[in-house]
């Protein structure tokens, strides 16, 4: 009952080729197999998204898939996004409005946001706080995290206008 | 939370889902988006020694809208309902609905065919399949059959669909006249304390059809005859509401749990089936 199953990811734009077994979460494949720690487990329940990552364009809590399922997909998690010396817009506007305290969910609360902000370029607050409603912050009470993604969006525009 | 171990498998056709599911029987599972199941297998209150997955299963992701009734395969996410114009202007009740399911993240992997045929009363689109009356289709290795969705629910995870069926459709008669579909939940991703969905025509100011189905407030989602029936005829003034709800009221059955005492589960039917009646009305 333990077969082990060759699987084959994209992670951050990386080939990835292991062998586990089909129960194998795909949370646990990030942080312990592939040292991708960006991506956290908070609830475990599908519920805080602290594990959420981007697979072939959706937003997706890890801690809900198998790894198995994920298996010939590209995957993009925080680290996929920017580091600390090509900071992505939405991290840069959480750096500057503070957009966390603790900092658990932002890894989750940024990689959501950047599939937001594609499906939607101007987001008003109301429609911000409902596409991020996936997604658990127990510190801030969400206003900096709204401030941070508005700020994020005006730059991102911006910069998108500037390229045109 | 590690479920336990399985064996996994992603066939490539219909055919292959069933010969696996023949060879199994309820040893065997199928999975749509995963995301009922798979937080049970972690729980490890389903124990699924063989998984089967259906993403690669072609032909079950469509929206067609044709002239009297719109098809919906079973590989359809919420998010596709949500984003599908033609579909939202066929039937706006459903956009309305998956809007209040779950959040963004479950909606894009949630599906149709899952939410559907997994028989918890929690889910939200048993109860707005039987108001619309929808007829859902099942293969087997004997051929396809359809189940309406009124016919379906037989108790919490209990259904008409055989263990080694699939459901691969829904099929809906294109609706008409106002619509609604309104949840009460105590945070969002949560399941109703209770859900109503309405569709009502009228004529003239008089009520000409209304069909009422609730959801979480029995072991399997309610479509109350008589709650309808007693808005037919009626100019939706406030005493046909009172009765609506009152024979609601009387065909569900809800139980004491989290979401609180039976007193108060039937308050929030009630309150929930007024709003949604009215806001259907008003779009009527």
């Amino acid at each position: 009952m333990s077969n082990k199953m060759h699987i084959k990811l994209n992670v951050n734009g990386k080939e990835e080729e292991f062998l586990a077994e089909p129960r194998e979460l795909l949370i646990y494949t990030l942080r312990e197999r592939l040292n991708i720690t960006g991506p956290h487990i908070g609830c475990e329940t599908s519920h805080c998204g602290a594990c959420t990552v981007t697979i072939d364009g959706k937003s997706v809590k890890s801690c809900t898939m198998f790894a198995a399922q994920a298996d010939g997909k590209s995957i993009t998690t925080i680290e996929g996004l920017g580091g600390p010396d090509n900071l992505h817009p939405l991290q840069e506007a959480f750096k500057e409005h503070h957009g966390l305290q603790c900092g658990y969910c932002t890894p989750g609360m940024i990689t959501r946001a950047t599939k937001l902000l594609e499906e939607n370029p101007n987001p008003t607050e109301e429609e911000i706080r409902f596409g991020m409603a996936g997604n658990i912050c127990r510190c801030t009470g969400y206003q900096n995290i709204v401030k941070s993604i508005q700020a994020a969006a005006v730059e991102m525009n911006a910069s998108k206008e500037a390229a045109e | 939370m590690i479920p336990a171990a399985f064996e996994y498998y992603r066939p490539q056709d219909m055919a292959g889902v069933l010969a696996i599911l023949e060879e199994h029987g309820d040893d065997a599972r199928v999975m749509a988006g995963g995301h009922s199941l798979i937080p049970m297998m972690k729980l490890r209150m389903a124990e699924v020694p063989h998984l089967i997955d259906l993403q690669d299963v072609g032909g079950l992701s469509d929206i067609t809208v044709e002239a009297s009734r719109i098809v919906i395969g079973a590989m359809v996410t919420q998010a596709d309902i949500i984003d599908s114009a033609e579909l939202t202007a066929a039937a706006p009740i459903l956009r309305e609905a998956a809007l209040q399911i779950a959040d963004p993240q479950v909606r894009y992997m949630g599906t149709v065919g899952g939410n559907v045929a997994n028989g918890d009363p929690g889910n939200d689109m048993p109860g707005l399949m039987q108001c619309l009356d929808a007829t859902f289709t099942l293969v087997g290795s004997d051929g396809e059959r359809d189940v309406p969705a009124r016919d379906f629910y037989e108790a919490a995870y209990m259904t008409a669909r055989d263990d080694e069926e699939v459901l691969t459709a829904v099929s809906i008669p294109l609706p008409s006249g106002g619509y609604a579909y309104e949840k009460q939940k105590r945070k969002i991703g949560d399941y109703a304390t209770a859900a109503a969905s309405v569709q009502i025509t009228q004529s003239g100011g008089t009520c000409t059809s209304a069909a009422i189905a609730m959801t979480n407030l029995s072991d399997t989602p309610i479509f109350s005859e008589a709650a309808g029936a007693a808005l037919v005829g009626t100019a939706l003034d406030d005493a046909a509401i009172k009765s609506s709800v009152a024979a609601m009221l009387n065909d569900i059955d809800p139980t004491e749990d989290n979401r609180g005492p039976i007193a108060f589960k039937k308050h929030v039917a009630g309150v929930i089936l007024r709003r949604a009646i009215e806001r259907a009305w008003s779009r009527a």
